[in-house]
């Protein structure tokens, strides 16, 4: 019922805005492409998905490496060496992790323990403001994606992203695949990538590759449902999330 | 008119000859390009955006510079310009078409460009940025040729023809500040993220944009004897000394409020510039030069003594030239992806691909200048006879 008259809404607006732009092809083409997709009956849904880190959990190098391999591996991403890699899922110190988070007393175990970071798929995304073809954009539960077909490669959405979240591929990616998942595109060169929450396993019925490797260090859910798993972990631990003074809302929580 | 284009002595040329060598070299090294992708530029995962898109900021400060003499001429009637004003246009086309190029091989994908007209999405300031540079294009393009279609049949510009000069005054504006928007409205790059940023950007066009025409004006005054103007030239060297002594002032004041609030992020990319940050200093001696060579000029444009005197003058703006295309057309892009996202410095100088390429846009754009200049002069001349 709602979900219809949130469609019927949409449709109205865009011929309203059709017929007063005199475009409606244009005005068409406004909305996300994902809504022509029919859903799987058994796909996974939320009102905005979220991520909780249980930092607690993670000790050593060889606790993050199952993940974002994982991860990698199953979208086909790219092990290019230098400063023109491509990384979805990775990790870093305390003090790069959360530069705003400066303290010259850190207690001593934050200087060798390291961070998983990945996109914090933001409810303000900048990515998406600053884009200027949509091929960034943020869908109704929550997930900031990206439409590869239509990135024309401007990078702006890097400079937007405060977190360092994107990656563009300076050269054809595919010699640079060890082994090619076949479920899963690659990418050609000229467009930018990052963490997609697993969009594609959630219409599938699963939960994202990283959070499945994690063996309950990760917790997967909706932020919008009070009663789901990952709200009562948040009301009942600390959590710190990457730069929130800047206003972009990161859907991606921190245990310390 | 455009025949006039076709008639030139052997200089004339031999200067087209070598234009179109250096063309042909940035369109083999952009072929490069197109093939194996921007891996063959320096730009990086931290400092995505480069020395392309530093020329295309710098640029659009030269092509908004043709209002300084639309803005005298058509709104104050200042007529001592009114022999140069064309020029100024002309010059504004040729920085423009420059500017698209340089976004053009800028791009991952360049064959996909119509994506930003097929799906416009105006909250992204790439698209008005796109919008503004292509209406100023046009505007320019209509009224230098209208007006000195006029001149040639020895009639008055005709009144649209005004309206429309006077409309390209709050698209000059425009072009640059819309181009400021573009850095100075993303959360996280502290050296962009500043309410000057676009006063700044506009005081550094009206004296470099200004400077690089007087210049090539007087390149034009020796090779075709046409006069520009002893009046009209010290007023242009007034206004560039005046958006110099501007432009300087905005630095500082980014300097007070950076240091004296101590905020560390507002503080990094400064001190990058000038002294180096975790040991990494490549822009630190072009910093300083740069520093030196701001003050330098204005010490000798802001007496009437100096800069009356031609040659003193052309120091003063080849230096001026070089102080504020090191600050905007390499420092402030790159040195806003320092530091990086995680507080490390990624360090960026251009590779010779990216040199090579820029090298040919500027051939292009001196090549339009060129052509549409000759025009201009030559009509000019023949009216005038
Ligand atoms: S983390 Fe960066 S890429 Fe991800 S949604 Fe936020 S701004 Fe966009
Ligand atoms: S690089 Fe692609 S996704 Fe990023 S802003 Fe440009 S078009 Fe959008
Ligand atoms: S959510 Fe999916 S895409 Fe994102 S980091 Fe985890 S595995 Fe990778």
């Amino acid at each position: 019922m709602k979900t219809n008259r949130r469609h019927f809404l949409k449709v109205a607006g865009v011929t309203a805005m059709g017929l007063a732009a005199g475009a409606g092809t244009a005005a068409a083409s406004y909305l996300p492409h994902y809504d022509h997709v029919a859903p799987n009956h058994d796909h996974l849904t939320a009102g905005r998905w979220g991520m909780v880190i249980d930092t607690r959990k993670f000790h050593h190098k060889e606790d993050f490496l199952p993940l974002v391999e994982a991860c990698h591996k199953y979208h086909n991403v790219p092990t290019i060496p230098g400063n023109q890699e491509i990384k979805w899922l990775w990790t870093d110190s305390f003090h790069h992790s959360f530069p705003n988070k400066h303290n010259e007393f850190l207690e001593e175990k934050m200087h060798h323990q390291d961070f998983l970071l990945l996109c914090n798929h933001c409810k303000n995304p900048p990515c998406v403001r600053v884009c200027p073809t949509q091929a960034t954009y943020k869908r109704a539960d929550g997930i900031v994606i990206m439409d590869m077909h239509r990135c024309i490669g401007c990078r702006f959405c890097m400079a937007g992203c405060p977190y360092g979240s994107r990656s563009f591929n300076f050269q054809d990616p595919r010699p640079f695949i060890a082994e090619q998942n076949t479920d899963y595109p690659t990418r050609t060169k000229g467009v930018v990538e990052k963490c997609n929450f697993c969009a594609e396993r959630l219409a599938e019925g699963k939960l994202p590759a990283c959070v499945e490797a994690s063996e309950g260090k990760l917790i997967f859910g909706d932020l919008n449902n009070p009663e789901s798993e990952i709200r009562h972990i948040l009301a009942e631990n600390y959590t710190i999330r990457r730069k929130p003074d800047l206003g972009t809302e990161p859907s991606v929580f921190y245990i310390i | 008119m455009l025949e006039y284009a076709l008639k030139g002595d052997k200089k004339y040329w031999m200067w087209v000859g070598f234009l179109g060598l250096l063309i042909c070299i940035g369109a083999y090294s952009y072929l490069q390009q197109f093939q194996q992708g921007l891996v063959l530029t320096n730009l990086s995962r931290d400092v995505s955006w480069g020395f392309y898109i530093a020329q295309l900021t710098y640029l659009v400060g030269v092509a908004a510079s043709g209002v300084m003499l639309v803005l005298p001429y058509y709104l104050h009637d200042y007529k001592k310009f009114g022999n140069l004003v064309v020029f100024g246009e002309f010059m504004a086309i040729g920085a423009i078409v420059m500017c698209l190029l340089f976004v053009i091989v800028d791009l991952g994908q360049p064959l996909r460009l119509m994506n930003l007209i097929m799906n416009p999405t105006p909250n992204s300031v790439l698209f008005w940025d796109a919008m503004v540079l292509n209406g100023y294009m046009g505007l320019n393009i209509v009224v230098g040729w209208a007006s000195l279609e006029a001149q040639k049949k020895g009639v008055p510009y005709a009144k649209w023809v005004k309206v429309l000069a006077i409309l390209s005054v709050p698209f000059a504006f425009s072009i640059h500040t819309v181009t400021a928007f573009l850095y100075a409205g993303i959360p996280g790059r502290h050296f962009w993220l500043t309410a000057i940023l676009a006063a700044r950007f506009l005081a550094s066009a009206f004296c470099a944009g200004p400077a690089i025409m007087l210049l090539a004006l007087f390149a034009m005054e020796k090779t075709t004897k046409f006069e520009l103007g002893k009046d009209a030239v010290q007023m242009l060297a007034r206004i560039i000394a005046y958006a110099m002594v501007f432009n300087v002032f905005f630095f500082f004041l980014e300097l007070f409020t950076a240091f004296y609030s101590n905020i560390p992020g507002h503080m990094h990319s400064i001190v990058y510039l000038f002294s180096g940050l975790d040991g990494y200093n490549a822009m630190v001696p072009y910093f300083w030069a740069a520093a030196f060579m701001a003050l330098l000029s204005l010490a000798l444009l802001i007496p009437s003594t100096t800069r009356k005197c031609k040659p003193v003058l052309i120091f003063a703006l080849i230096i001026l030239i070089a102080a504020t295309w090191i600050d905007k057309g390499m420092g402030l892009v790159v040195a806003g992806f320092i530091p990086n996202m995680f507080e490390g410095v990624t360090e960026y100088m251009p590779s010779s691909t990216e040199l090579l390429i820029s090298m040919g846009i500027y051939a292009i754009g001196a090549l339009i200048v060129t052509v549409l200049w000759k025009i201009a002069v030559s009509v000019k001349k023949e009216a005038a006879a």
